[in-house]
């Protein structure tokens, strides 16, 4: 039997003393200026020198101790890292005079080599094991664990979302919550299409600006109020892709990324140059702000329309935050309405056939499935989710012209479903907050900040090359029955419809 | 007859893949075409499921001209397909692509159904949750008969079954269609290039060459077939 040979501690110490010493020494010679060297303002104004000897010291011996840990642990002696990891953490409490920023690094690098320890004596490397996972594979590892805890985590971000105006009651943060929840709705809707039945549309602009204009000009011309135009937006945007469905449903792959692409470029076109009805490149202006459900107005008066305003109403001071916040809760309602229903369609056979439809199409229609129609349900439904979006987009602005819905804006929503991994519905809400929350935050980078977030996407897709959280859950098993919410083999809910 | 078809004409643009076929599969019989690559076997299948639809001649199913009639309703009037290359779907698990066969057949037999497979391929049943993509070639090809029987077809049509499996596998499928023949009184209509096996199990045969029939027979009579032996059986199975 060929026993595993461990390696004797007389091999293993000249080796880890000689790791620990070099990375002591790389410590001296980085420390020695950058840390060591100190001005301090002299006499007479001047600037002088100081050596600041104990610093430097605290340094290398850290890094000696760290190192020599994660070495001991690293070649098979993962007590000994332990115990430097905890004589560490003790050390730099217990030695009197620390400076309180070493006392907090000393505690966080032994409290690492100690855990590193730890989990290699929970977890012994045997040769019969696998080797040690890579991060793309614990990145598979996350993935399956936030589909396994999609409904934990579900419930946590949503109350997280609920709780957001209040965590952070500013006009740009409330803005900013505003903004990522529309991409996380759009990228929602461009799921289905994308992620679920495997068709790649370049335009779903298109639908995100027939909502925005269909509110837009109802209100324009019919004085109709958002609460009405909301579901007709929907409608009419389904009604789009109802049509453009039809001819480009017969087109696969490349074909049908690039007409749907033209698409998206045409409905633009017709509302730049179409001047008399939707008011052509200067678009439309003070569009309506919806009322709160027609109970309530946000005006700073009591009363206008005949409506009391939201703040007296209330019996609340007036802040035009009011109905930022109501704003930002109508998205996300809207936005969970978009994912539940997702969620349920996908259990449905309907949903089942995106996917088939997505793996296999030829497979896919000696099944018996009717590729036109769900190729075309998918469409449609998707359109009309990215109208609702967009009648939202156009009463949050109060302002729409053809400028907003440019070619980047599909390419930013497939960007955040494909980043996210195609499917996922936790994944689009990481891209987006991702693509759309991060060079917001980093403004004060100013032009680098595009730079970073492009070598970030790069770097997150050469890592994670089908997205983020890219992994399927099986919907039924066999044994042990059935996973939440989803069917048994034995209780398919409905049959696919027949033509 | 179960299946007639008669005189089948099938293009791809302007090549003539189909050049007048004619056959029939009786009902409960295995019958099987064998022919070289190319011939146009995969063809008359497609044909068959509506999918290039014939540009002239005639497909009869149970009585019924399907000629012009969408794949996704030929497959409701029970005849299921295991497709070249199998194409079962790789990221859905065994069970999963078991019940995207069952989508057009009452749910209320699904159990029962489910059963049968796996009592045919007992290997299904312990790979249920693992994923189509990472099954190995025989359990696909299995997985792919299993979901074609899934629909409850009256007809079934398998295309090169034992397409890159070992010996062994290929008994083992062989066996099974025979089972579902016989057992489960479903008609095979069975295309191979792997003629000595397939015409051993057939009741009839036919032999296609270059989108025309040759020569028909009993298995038995095509085995021993002069013709048949030297383009299909020597040195070959
Ligand atoms: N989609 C297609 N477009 C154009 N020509 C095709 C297409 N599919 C098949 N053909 C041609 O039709 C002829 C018959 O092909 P088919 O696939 O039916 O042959 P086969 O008998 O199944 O061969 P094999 O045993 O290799 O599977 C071949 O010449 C092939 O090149
Ligand atoms: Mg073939």
């Amino acid at each position: 039997m060929a026993a595993v040979q461990r390696p004797s501690m007389d091999d293993v110490l000249p080796r880890v003393g000689r790791e620990a010493a070099l990375a002591g020494l790389v410590t001296l010679a980085l420390t020695a200026t950058m840390v060591g060297l100190h001005t301090v303002p002299g006499a007479q104004s001047r600037l002088t020198l100081e050596f600041r000897f104990g610093d430097v010291l605290m340094a290398v011996v850290l890094v000696f101790f760290g190192r020599m840990a994660l070495a001991f642990t690293r070649e098979g002696f993962p007590a000994y890292g332990l115990g430097i990891g905890v004589l560490i953490v003790a050390g730099s409490l217990l030695y009197p005079g620390l400076p309180t920023v070493v006392e907090i690094m000393g505690v966080g690098a032994g409290a690492i080599v100690g855990i590193n320890a730890v989990w290699r004596l929970a977890r012994p490397m045997r040769p019969d094991r696998p080797p040690p996972k890579t991060s793309a594979q614990l990145m598979d590892d996350v993935a399956a664990w936030v589909q396994r805890q999609s409904v934990v985590i579900g419930v946590v971000g949503v109350a997280f979302a609920i709780a957001l105006p209040f965590l952070f009651p500013d006009r740009s943060s409330i803005d900013l919550a505003t903004l990522v929840m529309t991409y996380i709705m759009l990228g929602w809707g461009l799921n289905i299409v994308v992620g679920l039945a495997g068709l790649l549309d370049l335009g779903y602009v298109a639908f995100y600006a027939v909502g925005a204009y269909s509110y837009g000009l109802l209100a324009q011309y019919f004085d109709f109020s958002f609460w009405l135009c909301l579901p007709l937006a929907g409608l009419l945007a389904a009604f789009a892709g109802l049509i453009l469905g039809f001819p480009v449903l017969r087109l696969r792959g490349d074909y049908f990324a690039i007409v749907t692409l033209g698409f998206g470029e045409i409905i633009r076109v017709v509302l730049q140059n179409w001047s008399s009805f939707t008011g052509g490149p200067d678009g439309i202006a003070s569009i309506p702000r919806p009322s709160f459900f027609g109970i309530a107005e946000f005006t700073s008066a009591p009363e206008a329309d005949g409506l009391p305003s939201f703040h007296t109403l209330f019996g609340l001071e007036f802040t035009p935050l009011h109905r930022l916040i109501f704003l930002y809760y109508l998205i996300l309602i809207l936005a969970l309405v978009v994912n539940a229903v997702s969620l349920r369609i996908r259990r449905l056979p309907l949903g089942r056939s995106w996917e088939a439809l997505r793996e296999d199409d030829v497979a896919c229609q000696s099944l018996g499935i009717n590729r036109r129609n769900i190729k075309l349900a998918a469409f449609t439904i998707s359109a009309m989710f990215g109208g609702f979006a967009g009648s939202f987009f156009a009463t949050r602005q109060g302002f729409i012209s053809p400028e907003s819905f440019t070619f980047i804006e599909s390419a930013i929503v497939l960007a955040i479903v494909v980043l996210g991994g195609m499917g996922s519905q936790t994944g689009v809400v990481l891209a987006a907050i991702l693509i759309i929350g991060m060079p917001e935050l980093f403004r004060e980078l100013e032009e680098y900040r595009m730079l970073i977030f492009g070598a970030a996407m790069v770097i997150i897709m050469v890592w994670r090359p089908r997205g983020l959280l890219a992994h399927r859950v099986p919907t039924v098993t066999l044994h042990g029955g059935r996973r939440k919410g989803g069917p048994s083999p034995g209780q398919r809910p409905e049959q696919v419809p027949a033509e | 007859m179960i299946l007639t078809v008669d005189n089948v004409h099938t293009f791809y643009g302007a090549i003539e893949a189909l050049r007048g076929v004619s056959l029939e599969v009786d009902e409960g019989e295995i019958v099987t075409l064998i022919g070289a690559n190319g011939a146009g076997k995969s063809t008359l299948l497609m044909t068959i499921c509506g999918n290039p639809q014939a540009r002239s001649g005639q497909i009869v199913f149970d009585g019924e001209t399907i000629t012009r009639t969408p794949t996704f309703q030929i497959v409701r009037k029970g005849i299921a397909q295991s497709p070249e290359g199998r194409r079962i779907f790789p990221r859905m698990t065994v069970l999963e692509n078991l019940q995207m066969g069952a989508l057009t057949s009452d749910p209320a037999h699904f159990d029962g159904d489910l059963e049968r497979i796996f009592a045919l391929f007992p290997r299904l049943r312990e790979r249920s949750g693992q994923r189509g993509g990472t099954l190995s070639g025989g359990e696909q090809q299995m997985l792919a008969i299993g979901r074609a029987m899934m629909s409850r077809p009256r007809l079934l049509l398998l295309d090169e079954p034992s397409l890159g499996l070992a010996p062994m596998i290929v008994k083992q499928i062989f066996e099974v269609i025979e089972d579902i023949n016989r057992e489960q009184g479903v008609t095979v209509f069975l295309v191979e290039q792997n003629a000595f096996h397939a015409l051993r199990l057939a009741t009839r045969g036919y032999v296609m060459v270059n989108g025309e029939i040759t020569l028909t027979g009993t298995g038995a009579e095509l085995l021993s077939n002069e013709e048949v032996r030297a383009a299909y059986l020597e040195g070959g199975h």
